[in-house]
């Protein structure tokens, strides 16, 4: 319950804790990993000589996301009636399915809830436990990808030292979910949807452009040119609220000290590298571990790691196997 | 150095200057994100406060608009439904209405074609609603003195709309320059070969729309804004001196905004007032 308790902490903003004690297998299996520096280090080349660079995670997840976002589209284009709506709120066959951090928003905005309301909101609620909670960021929302793209251009330049990178407090997160819930039952105005480039991206390919994605653009010009990905991991509720959902995700991403070179590069491609935090060696205090709760279960780390030490894992599925 | 500062060095703990001075830069720098996003945030309030001066059409069964605007969830599936596509989602012009369903009656009015105010049907929050909730009261001009009966529908078993409100309501805005007025007649296309607005006519097909272009009319006295309302007893065209005449808005009228859609006069010269409450005949 404690690392639960620190990974939550964590996701709220806090920096990672080193673990007060370290289980007596994981003791020996760093014994034995360090035990001939010489074995280490060739085992280590020989690991990276025999990587083969993989992209199978990312593109199965931009091929889901693109379809997700595509069933919307045709579903309004060419009247197919499979996914009606946009990612705020829609129907699947006929069932209500309700993004939680707008149902929160027009909860606390306009202070009734209807039937339909509640339950799109528990169905997407029970959606969400099963497949990861923030997996819905990394899956599902358009914002992610065109992000992910200025992404590799702000590291391109950041590379060139032509821009160099800026870096918030991860807790400004949690402060804005606040103030945005805050804000929508004071006003009375749903305000975080007038900045949401998540519903205004689902709109835009549903419903045709407009103005508002200039504002997409110009979060896009601030994630280029001063810090990477700075709407994801700095202001979203959405990423928060999702995050909640998967603090009891059985959905996970694992991580195996025993295979683990402790190299970083896991921590390099991630959105969220505090969740990530257990492979810095020495803070692994458990044999298998999984991330906490603000992992969006994009897979990026599980494609980079040359040792396989990183792992898409369903809590109790391995077990009942 | 003082003991005082000596005492104050040995409390805190250890921290270079350097480190100190980047967790403070960070600090600030989060701050002003903060402020920077909020701010920004906030100017959604500039277009709602300017709209209050002239209100937006709302699809049909919309709450007042603060309600609507708190409990609109952006979807669009009010706009998915509409078989004349005459519901738009609000721009970020529209600041806090960005993403929320609009009616901009001349371009495009909802004439019920749907049969059953489908968009209310299509709305997860309630925003647009038959039925509002108990504890809030309508305004007074806004429930319509019995359910509004639909021309279209009227030979058929249940003529009526479900529909207890109003959600605008239409007004001759220039007098002088409605046909009827000035005892003229109409022959034409109404809104001219370019117009992409598209109506149900029950002559012609009982389900589907067609574009109003294709449909040419020859009045001896110009009466589109009464024959083409969906709604029964809603308008009427009353004498007017000799061998002229004046529409009358009655109160049946919900203020769906076809007679503003179908009036050849350019500018319009009936027109619809959003939101608008009952006040008697004109």
């Amino acid at each position: 319950m404690g690392r639960r308790w620190n990974l939550i902490k964590g996701m709220l903003g806090a920096a990672p804790q080193k673990p007060e004690q370290v289980s007596e297998r994981v003791q020996k299996i760093m014994f034995l990993k360090y035990e001939d520096k010489d074995r280490y280090v060739k085992e280590k080349l020989h690991a990276r000589a025999h990587h083969e660079v993989s992209h199978k995670w990312r593109n199965r997840r931009w091929a889901v996301l693109i379809a997700v976002n595509l069933l919307f589209v045709f579903s309004f284009w060419l009247d197919i009636q499979i996914l009606e709506g946009a990612l705020t709120a829609s129907r699947f066959v006929g069932f209500h399915l309700i993004d939680l951090n707008s149902a929160l928003q027009v909860m606390l905005a306009h202070k009734h809830i209807i039937v339909n309301l509640f339950i799109g909101t528990f169905t997407v609620f029970l959606l969400w436990v099963a497949l990861g909670g923030r997996s819905f960021c990394s899956w599902v929302c358009p914002y992610h990808l065109v992000a992910e793209w200025a992404e590799k251009l702000h590291l391109y330049l950041v590379g060139k030292k032509i821009v160099t990178e800026h870096e918030f407090h991860r807790g400004t997160r949690t402060v804005f979910w606040l103030l945005f819930a805050l804000m929508a039952f004071v006003s009375g105005y749903t305000i975080f949807e007038t900045l949401s480039p998540t519903g205004i991206l689902s709109r835009a390919l549903i419903y045709g452009p407009g103005l508002a994605l200039g504002w997409v653009f110009l979060l896009l010009l601030f994630e280029v040119f001063w810090s990477r990905r700075a709407w994801c991991r700095y202001v979203c509720p959405i990423g928060l609220t999702y995050g909640a959902v998967g603090v009891i995700s059985p959905l996970r991403i694992s991580y195996h000290v025993e295979h683990c070179f402790h190299e970083g590069d896991c921590r390099k491609v991630c959105l969220v590298p505090h969740v990530l935090d257990v492979t810095i060696k020495g803070r692994a205090d458990e044999e298998v571990m999984s991330l906490g709760p603000d992992c969006t279960r994009c897979g990026l780390c599980v494609d980079v790691c040359p040792t396989g030490a990183l792992r898409y894992e369903v809590k109790g599925l391995s077990k009942l196997l | 150095m003082s003991d005082d500062a000596v005492r104050k060095a040995a409390k805190k703990p250890a921290m270079s200057i350097e480190k100190a001075q980047k967790a403070r830069r960070k600090f600030l720098q989060s701050v002003g994100l903060t402020a920077g996003v909020v701010g920004i945030s906030l100017l959604g309030y500039i277009p709602v406060k300017a709209n209050a001066q002239a209100p937006i059409l709302r699809p049909p069964g919309s709450l007042d608009e603060d309600d609507f605007l708190a409990s609109c969830i952006k979807c669009g599936q009010c706009v998915q439904v509409c078989p004349v596509e005459a519901i738009k989602l609000g721009d970020i012009t529209d600041g806090f209405g960005l993403g929320v369903p609009y009616i901009k009656a001349r371009d495009q009015a909802c004439d019920f074609s749907c049969d059953a105010v489908q968009c209310i049907l299509a709305c997860p929050t309630g925003a647009l609603t038959y039925d509002k909730p108990d504890f809030m009261e309508p305004r007074s001009g806004m429930p319509l003195a019995h359910a509004p009966i639909l021309k279209a529908k009227e030979n058929d078993p249940e003529p009526s709309l479900n529909l207890k409100e109003r959600f605008g309501v239409a007004r001759l805005d220039k007098p002088d320059a409605c046909l009827a007025v000035q005892g003229k007649g109409f022959k034409g296309v109404a809104r001219g070969a370019a117009f992409t607005g598209t109506m149900r006519y029950i002559d012609v097909d009982r389900w589907n729309p067609i574009p109003v272009r294709e449909h040419p009319y020859e009045r001896e006295v110009c009466d589109l804004c009464v024959t083409e309302c969906p709604i029964k007893d809603a308008i009427a065209l009353r004498p007017f001196g000799p061998g002229r005449f004046i529409p009358v808005v009655q109160e049946q009228c919900v203020g769906c905004g076809v007679c503003e859609m179908i009036c050849p006069v350019e500018p319009t010269a009936i027109v619809v007032d959003a939101q608008a409450t009952w006040k008697g005949e004109a």
